[in-house]
């Protein structure tokens, strides 16, 4: 409770004691039990109203009426000047109780919503050319500067660790909760948390251009982008107050004519009950925040979404469409099956790996960091070099190298062929590569980009969530394609296509005015995704392009946080429609109920401030990630 | 260019949608929005306008919300 709260607070104790035994006061009839009470009661209305009168006041002067302070006041005085002074001050009692409630309510979410996005950093400690470390503003620390980060301290600028190793906390980043850990040379993030090693880093990127500053960017200003619901409803404001003041004034004039006898105080009364019940705040306040904590909540889990009215797309996807290459599949090549003639996988590998040495070839490195792995199982590993002798390169055949003095070649089916090896053709699908040694075929590894393990069951989720199509486009070859769209179980796949290629493809699915959402890594799809209505890139940590070209960023690599983004989005559209159907329901009835009398002040307070405290709670709900 | 501006004290939606209405309607402002949850005010305009129309803006911000006090975020 901030000391606002807290005087608000007292005032409202102080009142109500003086209101209760001004109530007891006047129930017991003593000569003086009149005057008594009512100077207790007048007392009790100063107390707990003095604020709203002045501010109404004030707003007078300047020309604001008709906001809630005026409406109060002018409710309760019109109350005092027929004497119901027990009324007057209940309802101003009533009024600010519900203030209260909401203040605090309001002050819970944005506390909340600031926990979560507590990734922004207080200080750095910048390591001088002396050696002495110094604690200094990240604003101020520059492109170079080593920074020292200790254990417990969010890392605050992004940078390369120069020395030390640690276990880093991104969930913040991420959503990813496996902590991550990074030595010398590793790449660090702003907003990871140093779990337990002592770091120094060089920074790389100033403090405004940092992940977490980007982030907490990102997601306070994606409210800017309002979404269609969000629209409605201050258009919709934007009618109904003058409305509804019109039909409170006319309220108060005409039934006096038409029905006489009735007198003008009741349908002044019941005007101004009208007027308090029509307060728009529960619209006002509770929809923008469902979509708020929506968004919050998506951050949370390493979905990145850049405005509401993404949120409000995402909820009504019906096509997807993939990118295949690095964003179904991992996009890095891997040894996938190894087929050895007469000799064991591991020498076919061993071989293969001792030619490669010196190669930086990609499908070479994956051949080598398959043997690493295997060395590792075996446990040995020796320097190779001095076993290797007379590389000689094959353009667009492969290698030939001695290793232990015997000539082995590796490369492509053409090598086999010019060499006079009698090799046998392997059938699987992606990169070959053939082995021999000294004229003798040793056999084939075959290298395969792999497929996401998540890839398959993200595909299947997402028909749960209402997908209807899922497409998956690529610039790969065809036979490559369907073999990865038929084991991932996409509905089409298009292959071989150009950049331009893709772009066309949205655009013929877009005439089918469904949404629209395309998945890409934002390296070379940024027109693609551009042109879909939700462009989502995946693997936003560390790769400012994919944060830049993107409606949405899944932070990581994970497919299913498309589908939990999407379960988010939903959640928030149908707490957005909770909220406005409560609100305007409720107010409609009591809006009723005071036109034809039956309406109470207590009861218009309650649907104004009442209301608008339950749909704030409504849309704290969307906080939660837990069960998303 | 964007300027950012934290107004603490402002505790009502209705006003802060009003508030953001009037800013927006500021002669040469390229686009006014306000945040209720994180209190920040975001005013964008071109860079050799930016200061007559922050001026323009306290000025309001003044007269609609009395007691909100504005820092620099």
């Amino acid at each position: 409770m901030n000391n606002k709260q807290k005087k608000m607070l007292s005032k409202i104790i102080m009142g109500a004691c003086l209101y209760i035994i001004a109530v007891i006061v006047s129930k017991i009839s003593f000569s003086m039990s009149n005057i008594i009470s009512f100077g207790l009661f007048i007392a009790a209305y100063i107390i707990v109203g003095k604020d709203v009168l002045l501010k109404a006041f004030s707003n007078i002067k300047r020309g604001k009426v008709f906001d809630e302070n005026f409406l109060m006041t002018i409710a309760t005085v019109g109350a005092v000047i027929i004497g119901e002074y027990p009324e007057a001050v209940g309802v101003m009692l009533f009024y600010m109780v519900g203030e209260f409630l909401q203040s605090l309510a309001v002050d819970k979410s944005r506390k909340s919503i600031s926990d979560m996005m507590n990734i922004r950093p207080d200080y750095a400690n910048l390591v001088k050319e002396d050696g002495s470390v110094e604690t200094v503003d990240p604003y101020d620390v520059e492109v170079g500067n080593i920074i020292m980060v200790k254990a417990g301290e969010i890392i605050p600028l992004d940078g390369i660790v120069v020395s030390g190793k640690a276990m880093l906390d991104t969930s913040a980043l991420t959503g990813e909760s496996v902590p991550r850990s990074v030595n010398e040379g590793a790449n660090v993030y702003s907003g990871s948390i140093n779990k337990d090693g002592l770091l120094k880093l060089e920074v790389t990127k100033e403090f405004s251009e940092s992940t977490a500053s980007k982030i907490l960017d990102l997601v306070e200003n994606a409210a800017a982008k309002k979404s269609k619901t969000e629209n409605f409803i201050s258009k919709f404001a934007g009618v109904y107050t003058p409305i509804v003041v019109f039909a409170a004034i006319a309220l108060a004039v005409i039934p006096p004519f038409i029905f006489p006898g009735t007198g003008f105080a009741t349908w002044i009364y019941r005007a101004l009950t009208f007027l308090v019940v029509s307060c728009p705040c529960a619209f006002v306040i509770a929809i923008p925040l469902s979509f708020f904590s929506g968004i919050g909540a998506s951050s949370k889990i390493g979905v990145l979404i850049k405005g509401s009215n993404y949120l409000e797309f995402l909820a009504g996807v019906r096509t997807f469409m993939f990118d295949k290459t690095g964003t179904l599949t991992k996009g890095v090549f891997e040894v996938v099956s190894l087929h050895p003639n007469n000799v064991s996988e591991e020498e076919l590998l061993s071989k293969a790996a001792m030619a490669e040495e010196y190669s930086s070839h990609p499908i070479a490195i994956s051949i080598k960091k398959a043997y690493e792995e295997l060395k590792t199982e075996l446990g040995e590993s020796k320097d190779i070099s001095d076993r290797l002798s007379d590389l000689k390169e094959i353009a667009g055949q492969g290698i030939s190298i001695k290793v232990d003095d015997k000539e082995v070649l590796v490369g492509n089916d053409k090598l086999m062929i010019s060499n006079n090896i009698e090799f046998e053709k392997c059938e699987e699908f992606g990169s070959l590569v053939y082995v021999a040694e000294e004229g003798k075929f040793l056999g084939s590894i075959v290298i395969n980009d792999r497929i996401k393990e998540d890839a398959k069951e993200c595909l299947m989720a997402l028909k749960s969530v209402g997908v209807e199509k899922s497409v998956m486009l690529t610039g790969d070859i065809k036979e490559v394609a369907d073999v990865v769209a038929k084991e991932l179980g996409v509905d089409y796949a298009y292959s071989e296509l150009l950049p331009q290629d893709k772009v066309e493809k949205v655009e013929e699915v877009l005439v089918e005015n469904k949404v629209l959402a395309f998945v890409g890594d934002g390296l070379n799809d940024a027109p693609v995704l551009a042109r879909a209505d939700i462009g989502i890139a995946m693997g936003g940590i560390g790769s400012d392009a994919a944060i830049e070209a993107a409606d949405v960023v899944i932070m990581d690599d994970k497919l299913c946080n498309i589908v939990r983004g999407i379960k988010l989005a939903k959640r928030t559209m149908s707490i957005a429609k909770q909220n406005i159907i409560f609100a305007l329901g409720v107010k409609l009835i009591f809006l009723l109920l005071a036109a034809i009398g039956f309406g109470t002040m207590w009861e218009a307070v309650f649907a104004d401030v009442g209301v608008t405290v339950l749909c704030i709670i409504n849309a704290m709900r969307n906080l939660q990630t837990k069960n998303i | 260019m964007k300027r950012v501006y934290k107004l603490e004290g402002l505790d009502c939606a209705d006003c802060a949608a009003k508030l953001e209405k009037k800013l927006a309607a500021i002669d040469g402002i390229t686009s006014a929005n306000i945040n209720f949850m994180t209190l920040k005010c975001t005013l964008e305009a071109e860079a050799e306008k930016m200061n007559e129309i922050i001026e323009k803006a306290m000025e309001i911000i003044k007269v609609e919300e009395p007691d909100v006090e504005v820092k620099r975020a």
